[in-house]
């Protein structure tokens, strides 16, 4: 009697775990690259804040990029949908490759960059109008002509505000909680329809609450769109990203300067417990910092 | 026992030093010479307001609107008033409202949004700034040269035309200066929002930081206006009239459209405060109270706007 049971099981636990590794074999073996970095310096001025970055970023995962202060992940992440052209100092060399297309190109129009390459910001920044307003301002540039409130509805549902805001949505997005304001910008982001949403430190102004709730929303949306997140938190690293990239500031001696640079990038896993670089063991381990 | 218990404790001398609050006299009297400074200027402000509202309420009361339309006169305080005055301010406000504010808006958003930091940007920033430093009668002198000579076919000489865009070019400089600091003042964030849903630069002007910045754009509007209707010198030198105005059997708005034909309300008033008879006094007093009136018609009718234009979200 025990034993067909016991071996339906069985078969079953075999066949869940052999889907498993193919599931993860697939999303390590035949991943799609969305970006892929050849050689990126960024100067401010004078002052080279990253160099020779080598990145291949896969898509529909979420790429975690980690990193000390000052080690030029931000700017890196800034360079995925030229948002470093609004400092004016800025200067890029190298490539940023999307779906094979050089960002940098002199005929690459940055603004159409910008409606495929969403970006949720370190501090919520919501626009001083409506909740609705907010969602709806980036499709109407776009020249969305459909339903307009559904379009809204859809975004605040995906981004798991709706029910907290459906009932106040000409009320000004000033009015809403930290958390709620953030996950406000990635309802905005996601309104446009992008490919790809970049955050940078989306949860370093929020509570654990908060960060829990957006956290489970980015693990909603890969399914649908490519991620790539800046982080302080490792853990957040840890538990949110299917790949990170780690990085670390290098010290001219001589100009008392720091250039960030790209240690390691692998499987988040593999990052976290069987790092091939040194400064990236003493980094994840917490014995440097 | 005893000598313990007299002994503090870390605790108890925490205790004492919280709850022994004292008065530090620094403090209040510097509260107190801050107080007396703006007691003072409010003071000043308050004689001469009062001194205007006693001489020429008797006249506003007893007159009421008859002051505002009969023509201005220097021989019969009875029957003098304002009109010219009235209408060749209005005129030259629309001028300021109508050139001076576009245009001076428009360059502050270039030299904020646009205009990268070079040294020729830096020049033009600072002269701006300069401009709005000289001397009205300066722009007067200006006016007379540009718009009343070289400039007469348009404005067909020392016209109200003529006064009203030498006293637009007289506030540009303040409506950029006030309109780039508000501009200035929005958050980064917001224009960093805009961009990250793909809005092109203009539409993130025109949708985002244009509207955060309208309240002090709006403070700007307000203040040149108000420097534009109290003007003196750089109308007279550009044709208002501060003698009697021979009507020549015109009506008023055809003789005011001639050159020299016209006057504003501070012309008015230092022409009335010029004659000799003593009833003039009190006249020249009402026109003051008329041109208080009017510029604080301008700034509620701005803050109304802000107002209005601050709750639309």
């Amino acid at each position: 009697m025990d034993t067909p049971t016991q071996t339906r099981a069985e078969e079953r636990n075999l066949l869940e775990m052999h889907i498993a590794t193919e599931h993860r074999e697939r999303r390590f073996e035949s991943k799609e690259v969305v970006f892929d970095l050849k050689g990126l310096t960024v100067f401010y001025g004078s002052f080279k804040a990253v160099r020779d970055i080598d990145l291949s970023i896969p898509a529909k995962q979420i790429t975690a990029m980690i990193g000390p202060s000052g080690c030029g992940k931000t700017t890196v992440l800034r360079c995925l949908n030229r948002m470093n052209d609004l400092v004016e100092i800025a200067r890029v060399e190298g490539k940023v490759e999307y779906h094979g297309v050089d960002l940098y190109h002199s005929k690459v129009d940055p603004v159409e960059v910008r409606r495929r390459i969403g970006m949720v910001f370190q501090k919520p920044n919501p626009f001083p109008k409506s909740i609705y307003d907010n969602i709806a301002f980036g499709p109407k540039i776009a020249g969305f002509k459909d339903d307009i409130d559904e379009l809204v509805e859809s975004s605040l549902r995906r981004a798991a505000l709706w029910d907290e805001v459906k009932d106040r949505l000409k009320e000004s997005a000033m009015g809403l909680s930290g958390g709620q304001q953030q996950r406000l910008c990635i309802a905005r982001a996601i309104a446009v329809k992008p490919d790809v949403i970049l955050m940078d430190e989306p949860c370093s102004a929020l509570d654990p609450i908060a960060t829990g709730r957006i956290e489970d929303l980015m693990a909603e949306l890969k399914s649908e769109y490519t991620i790539v997140i800046v982080t302080h938190n490792m853990q957040q690293a840890a538990r949110v990203s299917d790949m990170t990239a780690f990085f670390t500031a290098e010290v001219n001696e001589q100009q008392d300067r720091r250039t960030g640079v790209l240690v390691e990038f692998d499987a988040t896993e593999s990052i976290f417990t069987t790092p091939s670089d040194e400064r990236t063991e003493q980094y994840v381990t917490g014995r440097f910092g | 026992m005893s000598a313990r218990s007299e002994r503090l404790t870390g605790a108890d001398v925490v205790r004492k030093q919280i709850s022994g609050r004292s008065i530090r006299p620094g403090e209040i009297i510097f509260q107190g010479l801050l107080l007396m400074t703006l007691l003072l200027s409010l003071f000043v402000l308050m004689v001469l307001l009062f001194d205007v509202a006693s001489k020429g309420l008797g006249v506003l009361s007893e007159r009421g609107v008859g002051f505002l339309t009969s023509g201005i006169s220097s021989f019969s305080p009875d029957t003098a008033g304002v009109l010219q005055g009235l209408i060749g301010s209005l005129v030259t406000t629309v001028f300021v409202v109508v050139l001076a504010i576009p245009l001076g808006v428009a360059a502050a958003i270039y030299l904020e949004e646009y205009a990268t930091d070079t040294r020729l940007n830096r020049i033009i920033n600072i002269n701006i700034r300069n401009l709005a430093g000289v001397p009205s009668i300066v722009y007067g002198l200006l006016g007379l040269a540009l718009y009343v000579e070289v400039l007469r076919r348009v404005t067909n000489g020392a016209t109200m035309i003529a006064a009203g865009l030498t006293l637009a070019t007289l506030v540009l400089p303040i409506v950029i200066i006030t309109s780039a600091e508000a501009l200035r003042a929005v958050p980064h964030s917001i224009r960093e929002a805009g961009y990250g849903v793909g809005a092109t630069r203009w539409e993130v002007i025109r949708y985002h930081v244009l509207p955060s910045a309208s309240p002090g754009i709006l403070t700007g509007t307000v203040l040149s206006v108000a420097r534009a209707l109290g003007e003196t010198a750089p109308v007279l030198l550009v044709g208002a009239v501060t003698g009697f105005l021979a009507s020549g059997g015109q009506s008023i708005f055809e003789q005011m459209s001639q050159p020299r034909g016209y006057t504003t309300l501070p012309t008015v008033i230092f022409q009335y405060s010029q004659l000799p008879n003593q009833a003039f006094r009190e006249v020249a007093s009402a026109s003051i109270l008329v041109l208080l009136a009017v510029i604080l018609l301008a700034n509620t009718t701005a803050i109304i706007l802000r107002n209005r234009y601050e709750r639309k979200w």
